[in-house]
């Protein structure tokens, strides 16, 4: 196990396996993705109280979801980058921000979207739900402004880390928001006591359609430490091998 | 027809459907093109070590 992630560390190990394992995250993110947009757009029934505009939630939940995940994703690599000098575990933090940050975007456009039909807005300023979810796009730009903004690699990993991790307060507040204060949103769906309250034809594309993003999620995140590795090797050896074989060839 | 209208909420529900895809669409190229000018940044500064004879 220790030997398993002391090679996975190793950043041209790691820059091999994400390779490999991309097509394979993509691959079945697609296919995921494909089902649960048919069967979401196409097969479930419509909502008895808010008919054909529920089926935004095939896109709404991932993105709400991945928006948070990618969070927690960053947070906790950055932590462990922090704690263990890791700079892997940097290179995943800096390469999930913008993606969290597109997601939490998507999430609250989409979320705006449903809103207008449902609630008669697209927004409104001051609700739990919709504001700490803002707050989140925030921590997002506030991560990646401060990594921008510092020259040295490891200042900007340590600086851009404790932020990242001073943030990881909002994330309890966005899920339980709903719970605590009155929201215009609505409560959980899926992850409550008594289990989902949701019919099981809209269920199966939903839970296909929050694998399949985060699978994909995965590969984009791979794809993107990758570039990050190469970046923060670019003195190593393996690299300049790599880029330029014509050299040693 | 009557698929596309989505009863009556048709703009609404395409519409989230149109700019999560195109989001996703715009990630992918990102990354790629992002990786792509790296690589061929590095590639640039080692190939003019090397004839600068370092």
């Amino acid at each position: 196990m220790w030997t398993f992630l002391h090679k996975l560390s190793s950043p041209p190990h790691f820059y091999d396996l994400a390779a490999r394992m991309i097509p394979w995250l993509a691959g079945s993110a697609l296919l995921l993705i494909t089902y649960g947009t048919i069967a979401g757009l196409f097969f479930a029934p419509p909502d008895y109280q808010q008919g054909d505009s529920f089926r935004i939630i095939y896109v709404h939940v991932p993105a709400a979801y991945l928006s948070m995940m990618a969070y927690a994703v960053l947070a906790v690599s950055a932590g462990i980058g922090l704690i263990w000098r890791i700079k892997l575990a940097h290179a995943v933090a800096a390469g999930a921000a913008p993606l969290g940050a597109w997601f939490t975007f998507l999430a609250l456009v989409t979320g705006s979207i449903w809103g207008r039909p449902m609630w008669g807005t697209w927004w409104e300023w001051g609700d739990p739900r919709l504001t700490s979810e803002l707050i989140l796009l925030f921590l997002y730009f506030g991560y990646m402004a401060l990594r921008a903004a510092i020259d040295d690699t490891a200042k900007a990993d340590r600086a851009s880390a404790v932020l990242a991790l001073a943030g990881a307060v909002n994330l309890p507040i966005i899920h339980f928001s709903v719970e605590w204060w009155s929201s215009l949103h609505q409560g959980p769906t899926l992850i409550r006591e008594g289990g989902p309250a949701i019919a099981a034809e809209m269920l199966w594309p939903l839970l296909a359609m929050i694998l399949g993003f985060s699978l994909l999620f995965g590969a984009l995140l791979l794809a993107r430490v990758r570039t990050e590795v190469l970046i923060r090797e670019r003195r190593a050896k393996w690299v300049r091998k790599l880029v330029y074989p014509e050299e040693t060839a | 027809m009557e698929l596309l209208s989505m009863g009556g909420y048709g703009a609404y529900v395409w519409t989230a459907y149109a700019l999560t895809f195109g989001v996703v669409l715009l990630c992918v190229a990102q990354g790629r093109r992002r990786h792509r000018r790296v690589f061929s940044d590095l590639r640039t500064r080692f190939r003019s070590a090397v004839e600068r004879g370092k």
